[in-house]
């Protein structure tokens, strides 16, 4: 396990989401420290991806807290949320790239926003140094459905990047992908994370990207943190509902 | 589905669109403009639909003519042919016909469009940049709807009389300037502005539905023939009851 550091950077706590009847998340509690990989496993449908919706805002909880950088996202205004969100990124697991947009004006998008007086040559420079950085630099002037699924993962992750945040949320970012694909993903997850010193929450049942990329796995089920652990404790409890993941 | 169901969805739709446009109002016309994307939206949206609105307006003036003119030969009044077609085209057929048109172009364009960005997660992926999908999207393209369909409407007009004009020629002779003449003379501006002052409202309706339509759309690429489907079939049926009501309003002003 990575040597972290213990200033937690996201807290959550007693967090309650439901639909309608159905309670997916039912007092979940979370902590995870700057620099550190979080990846949360649980089987599909216990509420793995509604967990990182409500610590983005994009669904509202309907009780308990969630503190990103000691600020409480559950309570915030629309404006305030938008500030929020400038420090954490968000890779979807459809990539969610804008498919009427170039590879450069995916990339683009999101810096003119944020950063409204910066220089057209700054863009410039930082949608390259993305792209450089996923070793696609070649694709700067390409549309999203020229481009294969691993690639196209790798520019969600540039975009995901550009804004330099300090927290990102990983929506399974290897499912659907080929082994040695995903392993390129894995690797490019922790190069970057070495790089910019970003701490993350990690969605995913991919036991390899587990294995790879968790300083921490934490157990879903029945919308509350069953367990956690490192990957090699997890793996030799006997405890069924954990030994499934394993086998 | 029981009566009582379908009738209770029914009003949980007309207030889904109702807050829609409210929220239209209170968030998409505050700062920041979103210029750009809007004169993106009006060249897509009017220029692009030029050539379908022109030829289906010269097909219409033409049609029009020759169905109308067996009808004024047997009383006798052929030669009111360019002021009766100009009339009808001006007033009515003009105006509703492009807005139909528009909206089966338009409507579903922007229902498919929006509906496929929500459930492959475009939306959200803007959301989470800090980006307002309200203003970006659906602002600037119902503002785009609104100021594009009137402009379009003017040329269809124009289109659909010189479509009349050689309709006219088919079966008798007349310059093109009596045409012209017998048709301006017919038509002063109580014709004119409330034909076209309707057609920003349709445009608004067609705007707003497919907006509605695609940014609610839900269960995956069955959900976006849906959106798409569904924009088209409610903003036609809201062309004709915004007709009728600007038809009553009209008289009630005196305009007719």
């Amino acid at each position: 396990m990575k040597a972290v550091s213990k200033e937690p950077v996201i807290v959550i706590k007693d967090l309650v989401k439901a639909f309608g009847d159905n309670k997916i998340l039912d007092g979940f509690n979370l902590t995870v420290e700057k620099g550190s990989n979080v990846v949360i496993l649980g089987k599909s449908g216990s509420g793995k991806s509604v967990l990182i919706k409500c610590i983005i805002g994009l669904l509202q909880s309907d009780s308990g807290s969630i503190h990103v950088f000691k600020e409480n996202i559950s309570k915030m205004t629309e404006d305030e949320l938008d500030q929020a969100r400038s420090k954490i990124g968000f890779l979807f697991q459809s990539n969610a790239l804008y498919d009427s947009m170039t590879i450069r004006e995916n990339l683009e998008f999101p810096l003119l926003r944020h950063w409204v007086d910066i220089t057209k040559e700054e863009v410039e420079r930082l949608v390259n140094e993305a792209l450089e950085n996923v070793d696609l630099l070649h694709t700067v002037d390409m549309m999203p459905s020229e481009l294969s699924g691993g690639m196209l993962k790798r520019v969600a992750l540039a975009r995901t990047m550009i804004l330099r945040p300090e927290v990102i949320l990983y929506d399974e970012p290897t499912t659907g992908l080929d082994p040695v694909t995903s392993r390129e993903i894995e690797n490019l997850i922790l190069k970057l994370q070495k790089k910019n010193h970003t701490s993350s929450i990690i969605i995913s049942h991919d036991m390899n990207c587990v294995k790879n990329t968790a300083d921490l796995v934490v157990l879903l089920l029945e919308g509350k943190c069953y367990t956690k652990g490192t990957f090699e404790e997890l793996k030799q409890s006997t405890d069924e509902n954990i030994k499934q993941f394993f086998e | 589905m029981s009566l009582a169901i379908r009738f209770k969805s029914f009003l949980d739709e007309t207030g889904n669109i109702a807050r829609f446009t409210g929220r239209f109002f209170s968030v998409g016309t505050k700062p920041r403009y979103e210029n750009k994307e809007f004169f993106n939206q009006c060249y897509i949206i009017g220029y692009r639909s030029l050539p379908l609105v022109g030829l289906t307006a010269f097909i219409m003036g033409l049609v029009l003519t020759m169905q109308l003119r067996p009808s004024l030969v047997d009383y006798g009044v052929e030669s009111q042919l360019p002021v009766m077609v100009g009339l009808a085209i001006v007033r009515e057929i003009g105006p509703v016909i492009t807005a139909l048109i528009f909206a089966g172009k338009i409507g579903s364009s922007i229902g498919a469009e929006l509906g496929s960005m929500k459930v492959t997660e475009q939306i959200d992926a803007m959301t989470v940049s800090g980006i307002k999908p309200f203003k970006y999207l659906v602002a600037t393209r119902v503002l785009a709807t609104t100021l594009m369909l009137p402009l379009l409407t003017i040329l269809g007009d124009a289109i659909s009389l010189f479509g009349a004009y050689l309709g006219v020629n088919i079966r008798s002779v007349t310059s093109f300037d009596l045409f012209f003449l017998q048709v301006f003379k017919s038509l002063d501006f109580s014709d004119v502005l409330p034909a076209i002052l309707k057609t920003l409202f349709f445009g608004f309706a067609v705007g707003i539905v497919g907006c509605y339509k695609g940014f609610n759309s839900t269960k995956g690429t069955q959900g976006v023939g849906v959106s798409a489907n569904s924009a088209v079939v409610l903003s036609s049926v809201l062309i004709f009851i915004i007709d009728l009501l600007a038809v009553q309003i009209t008289e009630l002003l005196g305009f007719n």
